[in-house]
């Protein structure tokens, strides 16, 4: 099959999957819902509890879901590419904890800034991943040929404890109804409640989004080495350059919406390398889809698991994942 | 034709590498790169490649200096193959051999019926095209080291230029057991013989001999000597850049002069 033939096919497969499981997610949930009663404009809007939860509580809550979830692993694969070690993601590297401060700080303080339309929080988020990819980016290149994977584990795990260590600091600081909002930024969770967070991290996706759609090829290259990449007619500066701040962007926008929810970033690419191979082109779309529909999936499972009470995603997510990773590290050593 | 003129070259806070070195290298030429650890083979290489640019003097390549291309211009008449390629990712044979189209094509295009031809071409002449579908990393070192020199075809494959195409190889045979040796000998040469321009760097004489039909005798980043390989592969030659006292026979066989390395004269540099 040819290269074209397979990408259409594929992208068309997890396009289809990923559309059911999210039009499928917000009909789940402690409460059931009927579908004619959500729709029936006879009844008014106030009076219709099933419109409301669907329309306040559920649909932007997938929505956040599928957003998060095709970001965060979309960023995944283009910082596994960058820093040439499948085991780097926003999560490990440390970059959702950097994203997670900045949001918090800004929240703790309630800096009000916004620029051209994006409110204070994205924005701080994104500062703090910036800052902690550009802290991993440099040690990679102050050594060289790529990231091992020790010194990448204990890069992260570095960045990891300085950040949090920070966040708890900033919760000190703060009084109790302001850090218990503030949980959010330590665990992950997905239950905005409104459509706010995420029209507010939008531009920050879309632009992540349109940086991403010209790396697959260069990715690729970059797959091989830097000096590799060169050879084939990569400008390997400016490529690096892209591909980290649009993984920064990326990262920034998605813990904005949802908190550090962990290991999306390596899970998904994991799988769907397995079930379509390498290539980036096919890879990163692939990826962002497979991510939607897998924190949406989560998503309804914290939801529902232990309903009445809900869990956040991101305890889901790193129950999965945690056991998934360490498998990994002993696949690949 | 290919010109190195006056080259100079040290990295960041460094000695320097090369040291005026001016080189001519006509249109389908095949040219051996040797020298002792050090000497700025692989410097050379590099900075032939686009991948270092020359502190001082010009390198140009029909009269277009080198260093003014765009890395994609460059890249379509220039490849480039490192003596090692480790991969971060699974990639098929068929996929590595592909990136070879990159400079060839826009961001957002997907190959088309003419890249194919030129991959299963690549594929054909580097003896790799039942492994196209294999992984990358299952294949043995000369398996991959023809699969990147096809790659690497693939890249000098442009209808647009018709000038010359140069191919670099950093010691393509450095961590290849005999066998392997003698089939990337033979693929050099016919792709030489297809009209490719082949620079390759080695630290094996008798692969020198019996492949290049010229050398260049690098010494601590200055060229020593460069010319006829009958010529150079010399007694004297052997002595002055090894510090090495040799034998040179001649094969009977194939007419090519054998090093036998002997004594170690003098000590060595230490690099």
């Amino acid at each position: 099959m040819s290269v074209r033939r397979r990408f259409f096919v594929t992208q068309a497969l997890f396009g289809g999957g990923t559309l059911l499981v999210c039009c499928l997610a917000p009909l789940i949930g402690p409460t059931t819902i009927s579908l004619t009663r959500v729709f029936d404009t006879a009844i008014p809007f106030a009076e219709n509890v099933d419109a409301q939860i669907f329309f306040i509580a559920r649909l932007p809550r997938m929505l956040a879901g599928a957003l998060v979830g095709a970001t965060l692993a979309s960023a995944g694969v283009v910082l596994q590419a960058l820093l040439r070690n499948p085991l780097a993601t926003p999560f490990t590297l440390g970059v959702s904890a950097g994203a997670s401060l900045g949001a918090m700080i800004v929240i703790i303080f309630g800096v009000r800034l916004s620029f051209l339309g994006v409110p204070a929080t994205p924005l701080a988020s994104f500062a703090g991943s910036l800052v902690a990819v550009g802290l991993v980016y440099s040690l990679a290149r102050a050594r060289g040929r790529g990231l091992s994977t020790n010194v990448l584990l204990l890069a992260g795990v570095t960045l990891n404890s300085l950040f949090s260590a920070t966040i708890l600091f900033v919760q000190y600081l703060a009084d109790f109804s302001e850090s218990f909002r503030a949980i959010r930024w330590v665990m992950g969770n997905l239950d905005v409640s409104s459509y706010d967070p995420i029209l507010s991290a939008l531009p920050m996706v879309g632009l992540a989004f349109v940086a991403f759609a010209t790396l697959p090829r260069t990715l690729n290259l970059l797959a091989l080495g830097t000096d590799h990449a060169a050879t084939r007619g990569v400008n390997v500066l400016a490529a690096q350059r892209l591909a980290f701040v649009s993984a920064s962007l990326a990262t920034g926008a998605a813990v904005s919406v949802g908190g550090p929810i962990g290991f999306i970033g390596i899970i998904v690419p994991h799988i769907v390398r397995l079930l379509v191979g390498a290539d980036h082109r096919v890879v990163l779309p692939a990826s962002a889809m497979l991510g939607a529909a897998f924190l949406v999936t989560c998503d309804v499972g914290a939801r529902t698991l232990m309903s009445p009470v809900e869990l956040p995603v991101g305890v889901i997510t790193a129950l999965l994942g945690g056991p998934f990773f360490l498998w990994l590290l002993i696949r690949h050593s | 034709m290919l010109r190195v003129e006056g080259v100079w070259f040290r990295y960041e806070n460094d000695d320097e590498v090369l040291r005026d070195v001016s080189l001519t290298i006509p249109r389908g030429g095949l040219v051996g790169v040797i020298g002792p650890n050090g000497s700025g083979k692989s410097t050379l290489l590099r900075l032939l490649g686009g991948l270092s640019t020359p502190s001082r003097g010009y390198l140009t390549l029909d009269d277009d200096d080198l260093t003014s291309l765009s890395r994609r211009t460059l890249a379509c008449r220039v490849a480039m193959v490192p003596q090692e390629t480790q991969l971060a990712f699974e990639y098929s044979v068929l996929e590595i051999v592909m990136m070879g189209r990159y400079p060839h094509l826009g961001a957002f295009s997907i190959e088309g019926p003419d890249d194919y031809r030129i991959v299963t071409r690549a594929l054909e002449s580097t003896g790799t095209a039942h492994l196209s579908a294999r992984l990358f990393t299952t294949l043995s070192g000369g398996e991959k080291q023809r699969v990147v020199i096809a790659s690497a075809l693939t890249q000098l494959h442009g209808p647009r230029h018709t000038g010359t195409q140069l191919l670099l190889l950093d010691e393509p045979t450095a961590s290849l057991d005999l066998g392997f040796q003698l089939e990337i000998t033979e693929l050099v040469r016919t792709l030489n013989a297809q009209g490719i321009t082949v620079i390759v760097s080695t630290h094996d004489l008798n692969l020198a001999s019996s492949l290049c039909h010229e050398l260049v005798l690098l010494r601590e980043g200055r060229v020593l000597a460069a010319g006829a390989t009958t010529d150079l592969l010399t007694r004297n030659n052997v002595r002055a850049l090894y510090g090495v006292e040799a034998q040179m026979t001649r094969n009977a066989a194939t007419g090519h002069t054998l090093v036998v390395p002997i004594a170690r004269t003098q000590p060595g540099q230490g690099l």
